[in-house]
């Protein structure tokens, strides 16, 4: 019956006649919504009932302790690992539960690691040229050549990540700091709709912390940004609006002052954290 | 267009200027310079000089892999023998009747062996276009073969040396095998003529010479069009973090099987031109310690240079030749020798020493194609 009826349907014979979906629909205002998310490794929950909503555009800033399931929050995210319940949406359309990692990828979520890593012996410019969206089959790229609106989207991603001057000197003589801002350029080459960052300024100084935190609040607006991030600094340099996560689920949530303010959060995270610092 | 690409960079047309003086300039001593001129350079040598730019080819096709894409190949005297063998087997055919035996159509081991008919596999190569087909299509074959079951695997580093050692030495056990059609031990020789030319006249040396020359200078240029695409640079950046490559959505796998085919066919041509011109071909090309020798060439040179590959080969060559001839006993020394006083002054090889005025032009090139 159903083949019957999927035959004498009209208006979509051929699939390649169908529009294009776009990709990420955010008429609803959030990027990316999770809903009653739960994971546990080996009956220890390192995700327990999280909620979180990121809308787009926004910049937002997670915290919390160690172990507080920051970066298995990001596994879920990008597809590395699986929840046992609960759902994770990208826009309205896209159930990431149900997409691989590469799918999750090209659907526009970059993923930022805390080790910087760039291809030392090519120049910045062409690490950035390897990481733009493109044909990426063997002879397309054999055949490859850079036209006018890539090197502009190139020189663009130079600018905002402030590597214009060092286009053309190999990655690999580049400080710490310019290593992670070429990495996020690479990220960004490829366009994300949202942008995952995991410890960003871990290691650099504090003139690079504040290179890095204009480029991405330049960066929020145009890209949903998450930032995961011990520097308590570095967040209320740069949050708009600050998750706490504690023990795998949401503690509070606000603008810095509303949060530091909390007596909850101030029991497990802040006060400890103020003090050491 | 892609391939015309590496003639607007300086270090290609340097290059191929020197290659093309060279070669202008030996054709001219042999030629025009009367015989018995301290300057006349005699069909022996040019000969010999003919076997270096062979070598040269085969230096380059290494550096390819190795250079730019880090797999360090121990085994590409494989590919090298492989094109050399396709090449004799059209060059035993071309002797015709004419062999001790003086079988119209077997070779002369094959009735010493008294086999009755030629086999399958020899079939064809009396044709000329279709030796020199399988030239590229024998070594390239066996490289896809081996390196999409390698690379699939994700077999690299120094696992995938050892396994291309085993590689190119059970061929060489295969080779000497009077049972497989390739004249075992004794390999493939007596030739004679080749496109109907007498292998043994000056004039034919010198156009072998010259055909080696300019096969060099394509193989050069087809793997400077490589190395500088974008399929180039995302060799390299396999080489240096293959993980990351891979993250970025490239199929690494797939790029490591494209340059290692290309290689290959690069070796086989080299083993094809080499074969006329030493007159045989045995499986002693196949062996595991030769195959290591075009790596010292490349490492000598300057790894990842392409034109450092070329210095090598001819350097590593010429010095065997003058000290077999002078003091056969000492050669091995002083390849020793020389490997190590290279990597302990000079880690980047000869072409180091050149590489930073290199760089300069490099830098420029680059300017001009980046602000067109």
């Amino acid at each position: 019956m159903s083949l019957i009826k999927s035959l004498s349907q009209r208006d979509r014979v051929f699939d390649f006649m169908a529009p294009a979906e776009s990709p990420v629909d955010v008429r609803h205002g959030p990027i990316l919504y999770m809903e009653d998310v739960t994971v546990s490794f080996d009956g220890f929950k390192a995700i327990n009932d999280l909620s979180l909503t990121v809308d787009d555009g926004e910049l937002r800033c997670i915290i919390g302790p160690n172990g507080a399931g920051k970066t298995t929050m990001m596994d879920i995210i990008t597809g590395k690992t699986r929840p046992d319940q609960g759902q994770v949406w990208f826009g309205t359309r896209h159930n990431l539960l149900t997409m691989n990692e590469p799918e999750i990828a090209t659907l526009g979520i970059g993923r930022k690691f805390q080790k910087p890593t760039v291809f030392e012996a090519l120049s910045v410019f062409e690490n950035l040229e390897l990481a733009m969206t493109a044909d990426k089959r063997v002879l397309p790229t054999l055949f490859a050549r850079l036209d006018g609106p890539a090197r502009e989207r190139i020189d663009e991603v130079l600018e905002m990540t402030g590597l214009a001057e060092q286009r053309r000197r190999p990655a690999g003589v580049l400080s710490h700091g310019q290593k992670q801002w070429l990495e996020i350029g690479m990220l960004l080459m490829q366009r994300p709709r949202l942008l995952l960052v995991d410890e960003p300024v871990a290691g650099m100084t504090e003139q690079e912390m504040e290179r890095t935190a204009e480029l991405l609040t330049g960066l929020a607006g145009k890209q949903s940004v998450v930032v995961v991030e011990h520097d308590m600094g570095f967040v209320r340099s740069i949050a708009r609006k600050v998750t706490v996560l504690h023990q795998g689920s949401v503690l509070a949530e606000g603008s810095m002052d509303e949060v530091q303010n909390d007596p909850r959060v101030i029991e497990v995270y802040l006060g400890e954290s103020e003090e050491a610092a | 267009m892609w391939l015309t690409q590496p003639f607007n960079e300086r270090s290609t047309q340097l290059f191929l200027g020197v290659l093309l003086a060279a070669m202008t300039l030996v054709t001219l001593l042999h030629l025009v310079v009367p015989a018995g001129h301290p300057l006349h350079v005699n069909a022996y040598t040019v000969n010999l000089f003919g076997k270096y730019l062979s070598y040269a080819l085969l230096a380059v096709a290494v550096d390819l892999v190795w250079g730019y894409l880090g797999i360090l190949s121990l085994g590409h005297g494989a590919f090298f023998a492989l094109g050399g063998y396709a090449m004799g087997m059209y060059l035993m055919r071309q002797i015709g009747d004419r062999g001790v035996y003086g079988h119209p159509e077997l070779p002369d081991f094959m009735v010493f062996l008294n086999w009755e008919s030629l086999p399958w596999y020899w079939q064809g190569f009396d044709m000329a276009w279709f030796a020199f087909i399988m030239v590229l299509l024998a070594p390239g074959a066996l490289a896809l073969v081996f390196g999409f079951l390698a690379f699939r695997s994700r077999v690299t580093g120094v696992y995938l040396s050892i396994i291309t050692q085993a590689l190119t030495f059970a061929l060489m056990l295969a080779f000497f095998r009077n049972e497989m059609g390739f004249g075992g031990n004794n390999g493939l020789t007596d030739f004679r003529d080749i496109l109907g030319y007498n292998l043994r006249s000056d004039a034919t040396r010198l156009g072998l010479f010259l055909a080696t020359g300019v096969a060099l200078a394509v193989g050069y240029v087809v793997c400077r069009a490589i190395v500088g695409s974008k399929l180039g640079r995302v060799c390299v950046a396999t080489r240096d973090a293959e993980a990351r490559t891979r993250f970025i959505g490239y199929r690494v796998e797939r790029f490591q099987l494209f340059v290692f085919v290309v290689s290959a066919m690069l070796a086989g041509l080299a083993g094809a031109l080499y074969v006329p011109q030493v007159g045989i071909i045995n499986p002693s090309e196949f062996s595991p310690i030769f195959s290591i020798e075009i790596v010292l060439w490349v490492a000598l040179g300057g790894r990842a240079t392409l034109y450092g590959a070329v210095i090598g080969a001819i350097l590593v060559n010429y010095a065997k030749t003058v000290f077999t001839g002078v003091m056969p006993d000492a050669w091995l020394f002083a390849l020793g020798a020389m490997f190590v006083l290279v990597t302990v002054f000079l880690p980047k090889g000869v072409a180091g020493l050149l590489a930073y005025r290199f760089k300069r032009r490099r830098n420029d090139a680059d300017a001009q194609e980046v602000t067109p």
